[in-house]
């Protein structure tokens, strides 16, 4: 038998991928640097999922601290054991251990605001009560330190019943070593002694405990305080409703609970704060001073006004030369593999026309969401977002909105899909919702080639006065896209998203600098999320569309194809035979197109689009650009056989000169301000729906917007191309 | 005798500091800003309105919150110093710039 020396394995090489020991929540007000701590303490080995049935996202790190290997779950920012919003609630249901999937935390690391010790007390009190081993990082102690604050830490210690306390200052790292440390041993810190009391809520929730312990379900009491508490929270059984509310009535009398746990808990804090805490010396920096200048009605609103058209011209100058890069990159990719493939084939098309190009269509979104997101998390950071909500707050609402809605509804005008997952501030699920269905209105980049070509081709380049009518036409289109914006979210927010004005409740954030790495990881989370969730949709259109517009093939076409071809060879030579050559191709996939099911669906649904002025032509082009907007120049370009390719001068020309069978012409004037009337109000984006999809949690919204913006966009043409006196 | 007017949250100017007095506790969003710590005795430093007057800021130890003005008028206060006078009880505060 062998000796112990020869079996023992070296701890080095015992395999890596041991199971978490335990599981411990992050915890803290929200803009206390819990995000911070927690990516300081996990790196990039966190992974972020959603909690069943909500839109709130699930952050777990594991990390091994002096060997001990740990899970990390960076919980949403909360104020109180009793939530009030989805974000909040989650974080009590995980500390209970009431989320399916989710690990119920052994311990607890409390992230508290060194510099908001009056807000974080609060819920740390109610945090020492939960008997769980418990550690709490004081954050921003640099910044405290600035204002010449002096806490003194043993007393507070003492204070909540034994808590070790690790100052740390999560940009630079000061104060880590030791917290690493005191994770590693959490495990072994006994949980804190109580050092508040309330003996009659505490009699009451012990004697519910004991009631249904006797009926076999086993509660905390602090579980059952909660109960006691909050009105909505989730009871057991239908008898227990009977008992919390009679204890409550007992209780509490008159007064709200929340109410009277709020008067006796600050109570405590006051006294606390006033042993331990000594006040800052009031002195006042130069930076300081500024960004309460800043901080200003008339100063904040010229501020935000710089701040968005940076925005907007950095998303709009920025990104289009990396679409450019992009688009090129996957042109240049679908030439490579063509080369390779039998040409000709349907592999060949579905590669490279199907495949190759709906993923393209998917990456192409990344620069605008990029940048975009930088931006936003930049200004979520600072705490700057929050301070823009409060200045707009007021016109904002008149239009049933709160302030909370402006950046994302300024953003759609680049982009409505990154703007739609940026309504994630927006704590007021109507509010929400609301914002998302107004933000596609917002005239997007993607309508511009549209538009660009429409105007170009059929408004007179004229001026009326001082103004050219092309741009005024282009200004028009913005106006009515923002009308059509603010008009759904009052006529939601009056009707089916009644509810009340949104509260305006805001734990402003103090100014300061942004820690790149926080920027950094909520960046990777935003395009991970939209490449798996929106990716997939928009691939999935993409490739139907792609289907729709090959199949069937028609035999018949490639033989006049290839017979015009022999005579051209027959006839021509040179450059006069290149340009024979190409002309055939493109009345060749003209052809095609027009007996394809695309074709053919044009032609089917022609007589629905005939009062508008259109033909089966323009019809198709609307159906293939439902995925993606910018398509429908190409397929215009196919469909009136100049080629995909086709510069707007040969394509407006042809447009020009396109007529119906009976002769006259389509594009009449008020066709294309029908046309355009379309375009601005039609929700014409495959990626678009996607991400309401997955920001709404259901199909409902997206069908809803897609459906209620389709028929606003047709009434608008019907109406333009019947008032105009077609 | 004429017991003088209760005044609230909403009436203070920016620069006041005040205590909280007594507060109407019916409304969900009041009772949310209590949960942030607005109670009786608890000293508040009126920050500014917005554009056009709503909502409004205020800092109560360190922490700066804004409420809408109706939720404002829900809390009863009495005023401990004006902007010109000399800064009252301890808070901690940035923004006044007076040593202590």
């Amino acid at each position: 038998m062998a000796s112990p020396a020869e079996t023992a394995v070296p701890l080095e090489r015992i395999a890596v991928n041991r199971k978490a020991v335990a599981t411990i929540a992050v915890v803290g007000n929200p803009n206390a640097g819990k995000s911070s701590v927690f990516n300081r303490l996990t790196g990039l080995r966190q992974h972020t999922a959603n909690y069943p049935g909500v839109t709130v996202e699930r952050r777990i790190g594991r990390s091994t601290f002096g060997g001990v290997s740990l899970d990390l779950i960076d919980l949403p920012g909360t104020y109180s054991l009793s939530p009030a919003s989805t974000d909040e609630k989650i974080a009590v249901d995980v500390l209970f251990g009431r989320v399916a999937g989710t690990q119920k935390p052994d311990a607890i690391l409390a992230v508290i605001d060194s510099t908001r010790l009056y807000q974080g007390l609060y819920l740390l009190q109610q945090l020492t009560a939960l008997g769980r081993p418990m550690i709490v990082a004081l954050t921003m102690i640099d910044a405290a330190e600035r204002e010449g604050r002096k806490i003194d830490l043993e007393a507070l210690e003492d204070a909540l019943g034994g808590v070790p306390i690790y100052p740390v200052v999560a940009t630079s790292g000061r104060g880590f070593p030791a917290l690493n440390a005191a994770l590693a041993k959490i495990l072994s810190v006994p949980p804190p002694r109580e050092t508040a009391h309330w003996p009659e809520l505490e009699r009451a929730a012990e004697s519910l405990v004991a009631r249904w312990r006797v009926r076999g379900t086993e509660l905390h009491r602090v579980e059952a305080e909660r109960l006691l508490i909050d009105a909505n929270a989730p009871t057991l059984t239908p008898e227990t409703v009977a008992d919390v509310a009679s204890a409550r009535a007992e209780l509490f009398g008159a007064e709200p609970p929340l109410a009277a746990e709020a008067r006796r808990r600050y109570a405590w804090v006051r006294g606390t704060l006033a042993r331990v805490e000594s006040p800052g010396s009031g002195v006042v920096t130069q930076a300081a001073r500024l960004i309460e200048w800043l901080n200003r009605p008339w100063p904040g609103t010229a501020a935000l006004i710089v701040l968005m058209f940076l925005v907007f011209q950095a998303v709009f100058a920025w990104a289009t030369p990396l679409v450019d890069l992009i688009d090129a990159g996957f042109g240049g990719l679908g030439s490579i593999v063509a080369s390779v493939l039998p040409a000709g084939t349907w592999i060949e098309s579905l590669v490279v026309k199907g495949i190759i190009a709906g993923v393209g269509s998917v990456i192409v979104f990344l620069p605008q969401i990029l940048i975009l997101f930088l931006f936003i998390n930049l200004l979520e950071d600072t705490g700057y977002l929050a301070r823009a909500a409060f200045l707009v707050d007021r016109a904002m609402r008149s239009v049933g909105l709160s302030g909370q809605s402006v950046i994302p509804l300024l953003s759609s005008f680049a982009c409505a899909v990154p703007s739609i997952m940026a309504t994630r501030v927006i704590p007021n699920r109507r509010d929400r919702i609301a914002t998302i269905l107004a933000a596609p209105f917002m005239t997007c980049s993607a309508r511009l080639p549209v538009y660009a070509l429409l105007i170009g081709a059929f408004v007179p380049a004229q001026r009326v006065g001082i103004v050219n009518l092309q741009g005024l036409v282009l200004f028009g289109l913005y106006a009515i896209g923002i009308i059509g914006g603010v008009a759904t979210a009052l006529l939601l927010r009056s009707s089916v998203l009644r509810g009340e004005n949104p509260t305006f409740i805001l734990a402003l954030p103090e100014f300061r600098l942004p820690n790149v790495r926080t920027v950094a990881m909520k960046l990777l989370d935003r395009v991970r999320v939209f490449l798996h969730r929106a990716g997939t949709i928009i691939f999935a259109v993409a490739v139907v569309v792609w289907a729709l517009t090959y199949f069937p093939r028609s035999p018949e076409v490639e033989q006049a194809r290839a017979a015009a071809e022999v005579e051209a060879r027959a006839a021509l030579t040179g450059p006069a035979l290149e340009r024979r050559l190409a002309d055939l191709g493109n009345e060749a996939a003209a052809d095609h197109i027009a007996q394809s099911w695309l074709g053919r669906a044009g032609h089917w649904v022609e007589p629905a689009f005939r009062p508008l002025g259109w033909d089966w032509k323009v019809s198709a082009a609307v159906i293939a650009g439902f995925p993606a907007r910018e398509v429908v120049v190409a397929v215009l370009g196919t469909i009136y056989a100049v080629g995909e390719e086709a510069d707007e001068e040969t394509l407006a020309g042809r447009l020009t000169a396109a007529r119906h069978p009976d002769g006259s012409p389509v594009f009449t004037l008020p066709m294309v301000l029908g046309l355009l009337l379309f375009y601005a109000w039609c929700l014409q984006c495959a990626a678009t729906l996607a991400v309401i999809r997955r920001e709404t949690n259901s199909w409902r919204w997206p069908v809803f917007a897609w459906s209620y913006m389709t028929a606003l966009g047709y009434g608008g043409a019907l109406l333009i191309y019947r008032l105009s006196g077609a | 005798m004429s017991r003088s007017p209760l005044l609230t949250l909403a009436d203070l100017k920016p620069g006041d500091r005040a205590r909280i007095d007594s507060i109407e506790t019916a409304d969900p969003a009041v009772q949310r800003l209590m949960v942030l710590g607005l109670v009786e005795g608890a000293e508040v430093l009126f920050l500014r309105r917005s554009l056009g007057g709503d909502p409004l800021e205020i800092r109560i130890y360190g922490a700066a919150i804004s409420l809408r003005d109706e939720q404002a008028r829900r809390f009863g206060v009495v005023k401990t110093a004006s902007r010109d006078a000399q800064p009252g009880a301890r808070q901690g505060v940035v923004a006044n710039g007076q040593p202590r």
